[in-house]
């Protein structure tokens, strides 16, 4: 499918509706959101503003929905949306924001900001204007099955490994389960132990769950990239795995995009509400909690901070199941200012983490800054955190400041101090 | 034309051709929008309390955490201009009087020399926050014709009346009209101005709330 300015265009076109025809007749250009920017925080540049990185949506929106705009658009008074211009806001669209939806939060006149550049997308990747990164993991998700080019053997391997270290069963392609586990690739492949500590909830917990040979990739590089009918093609795996397999629940891993397109978007793409209940691992472990279930046989003793994913939490809905959990694992728990849906981005989310350019890496040290600053002003060695993508992200730039930080996923810290 | 055609003028076809102009242009821009309309969220929702699309319609008049400290102009002048402008326009005794002879309505005028005080705090908050777009980097470099042209448009009604009230500078028939005039071009240029948010502003809350209580988020 070749893009071009054509498609951008017409596929913006697409993704016009009510809320984003409000949005932008509301806004004041007061410039609140860059204050809720990482990207403009942590460098002080204009352009990171988040409204001004929809202006050729907004163009587009006013030269073709309004009366004005139009007569402006037949007597040549405005500027048409190019090719080259496009080009140019790649950086602002995708190196530059995380669709973290922290402006979304502040915006006085309340525009929902991350939802419309979450609309842009579709035109960027119509019309060709995307990150190789991004492209390359869409490309491998859509042909191989993961965006890390992960294929099958490679994940019962993994599972193998699991079973010998917990000396208990993990069931491929079992019908009937309690559970569909989904996996994200950055777990299989960096953080194994999150399968080894979910195996032993689920004994301990006394659920059923299986994987599916055929589905146990949960991220979706489709609704980074922005391309709707990649995204439907791959949730749509996951959906077909669910029903072959009849399971009640399919349970979406820590990763945060991952839950973001299989809970919230997922029905949308395939255009029909599930028949099965998505569920957060955090979600999960919570109702364990309140059941008693999830007994602890000693506490984590070292101070530490959560870092709490936008797409889970903010963005999720996910709100109030991470503060309990780590509450019951740890002893010093040391709450930060901007916690929960006022957290801030660890500046690699919504596809970024995908993209190796060198300025794209700079600009995400830089953003990190942020993050940085809490982990200091709590004086922790250690952040506890609930998305792989957002822990690998963290320990890049962790290692980038040579700081003395120790990243931990909260599913595996539970696991590891649950009663045997 | 002299003084007293032009505020005959201003008073009569010029005020039918402005209000006609903005009574069309709300309801064709609210048509042009909310018409678009939106997908139905296929995903099963999550309930939570405090979140909807009225609670944000509410939420998003107070500051939210930090933001204050971060950008105080914006708020403090923010809250001063909008409170002052709705104090000059519905308390001043010839504002309501105007109000009684179109629509029949009326209700108790606050004292003139309040309404006076206010409009010169008015006026300063008004003049603060174009300092503040003038210095701040990320309000400047948003800022357009558009921004310029609708903070005039908000400021001079204010100005002129202000001196009709305290009979300054000019003929008190020539501001008067002046300032008629000056209502007329904001009541014409605001359905199709970033001033539109004046409408748009409720329904921009209320999506924004309503998106995001669908997944159990209070925004």
């Amino acid at each position: 499918m070749s893009a071009t300015l054509e498609k951008g265009i017409h596929a913006l076109r697409e993704v016009i509706d009510a809320p984003l025809a409000s949005y932008f007749s509301s806004c004041v250009h007061c410039g609140l959101c860059a204050e809720a920017c990482l990207f403009y925080t942590e460098t002080g540049d204009p352009k990171y503003t988040p409204i001004h990185k929809l202006e050729p949506l907004r163009r587009v929106y006013e030269q073709e929905f309004t009366l004005l705009g139009r007569l402006k658009k037949w007597t040549g008074l405005s500027k048409p949306v190019t090719d080259d211009e496009l080009d140019r806001w790649q950086e602002l669209v995708y190196d530059s924001c995380t669709l973290c939806g922290r402006c979304s939060l502040v915006c006085p006149v309340g525009n929902d900001i991350v939802y419309m550049v979450r609309k842009l997308r579709e035109g960027m990747s119509a019309s060709g204007h995307v990150p190789d990164g991004i492209r390359g993991a869409t490309k491998r998700t859509v042909e191989v099955g993961g965006p890390m080019g992960l294929k099958w053997p490679a994940v019962a391997n993994v599972l193998k490994h699991a079973e010998a270290s917990t000396g208990l069963p993990i069931p491929v392609d079992q019908a009937g389960a309690d559970y569909l586990v989904l996996l994200s690739s950055m777990e299989i492949v960096n953080y194994p132990e999150y399968i080894e500590g979910l195996a032993k909830i689920f004994h301990k917990a006394g659920l059923s769950f299986t994987l599916a040979s055929d589905a146990f990739e949960a991220t979706n590089a489709g609704i980074q990239i922005g391309n709707a009918d990649l995204a439907r093609v791959i949730v749509s795996r996951i959906v077909d795995a669910a029903e072959r397999l009849q399971v009640k629940n399919v349970l979406s891993p820590e990763c945060g995009h991952a839950y973001m397109a299989v809970r919230w978007e997922g029905p949308n793409l395939i255009g029909r509400p599930y028949g099965f209940r998505v569920v957060h691992v955090l979600e999960l472990l919570d109702e364990l909690r309140e059941k008693g279930v999830l007994k602890m046989k000693d506490k984590f003793q070292e101070p530490f901070i959560l870092h709490d994913p936008c797409q889970i939490v903010r963005r999720g809905g996910v709100l109030d199941a991470p503060e309990p959990l780590v509450r019951t694992v740890g002893e010093n728990y040391i709450p930060v200012v901007d916690k929960q849906k006022w957290n801030w981005c660890c500046g690699g989310g919504g596809g970024a983490s995908a993209i190796h350019t060198e300025e794209a890496e700079a600009l995400r040290a830089k953003a990190f800054k942020v993050k940085k600053r809490q982990i200091e002003a709590a004086g922790v060695k250690t952040m506890v955190t609930f998305c792989a993508n957002c822990r690998i992200v963290m320990e890049e730039a962790i290692d980038h400041y040579e700081m003395d930080t120790r990243l931990l996923g909260l599913t595996e810290l539970l696991a590891e101090h649950l009663e045997d | 034309m002299n003084e007293l055609q032009f505020l005959t003028w201003v008073r009569g076809p010029g005020l039918d051709v402005a209000v006609g102009i903005f009574v069309l242009g709300v309801a064709w821009r609210l048509i042009e929008i909310y018409t678009l309309g939106r997908r139905p969220d296929l995903a099963a929702p999550r309930h939570a309390a405090g979140a909807s699309g009225l609670h944000t319609v509410f939420r998003r008049s107070i500051p939210p955490p930090g933001m204050l400290k971060r950008s105080p102009v914006s708020y403090i002048g923010g809250y001063v201009f909008h409170v002052g402008l709705a104090v000059i326009v519905l308390f001043f005794a010839p504002h309501i009087l105007l109000i009684t002879q179109l629509t029949g309505l009326a209700w108790p005028a606050l004292p003139s020399q309040f309404v006076d005080l206010v409009t010169v705090v008015t006026m300063a908050a008004m003049l603060a926050v174009l300092a503040d777009r003038i210095v701040k980097p990320v309000k400047r470099f948003l800022s357009t014709f558009e921004d310029w042209f609708a903070w005039t448009v908000t400021f001079l009604p204010v100005l002129t009346g202000w001196m009709a009230y305290q009979h300054l500078l000019l003929p008190y028939t020539t501001v008067l009209a002046l300032h008629i005039l000056s209502v007329e071009v904001l009541l014409a240029t605001l359905p199709f101005t970033k001033l539109f948010h004046a409408f748009t502003l409720i329904g921009s809350r209320w999506y924004n709330g309503r998106i995001n209580a669908h997944k159990g988020v209070p925004v």
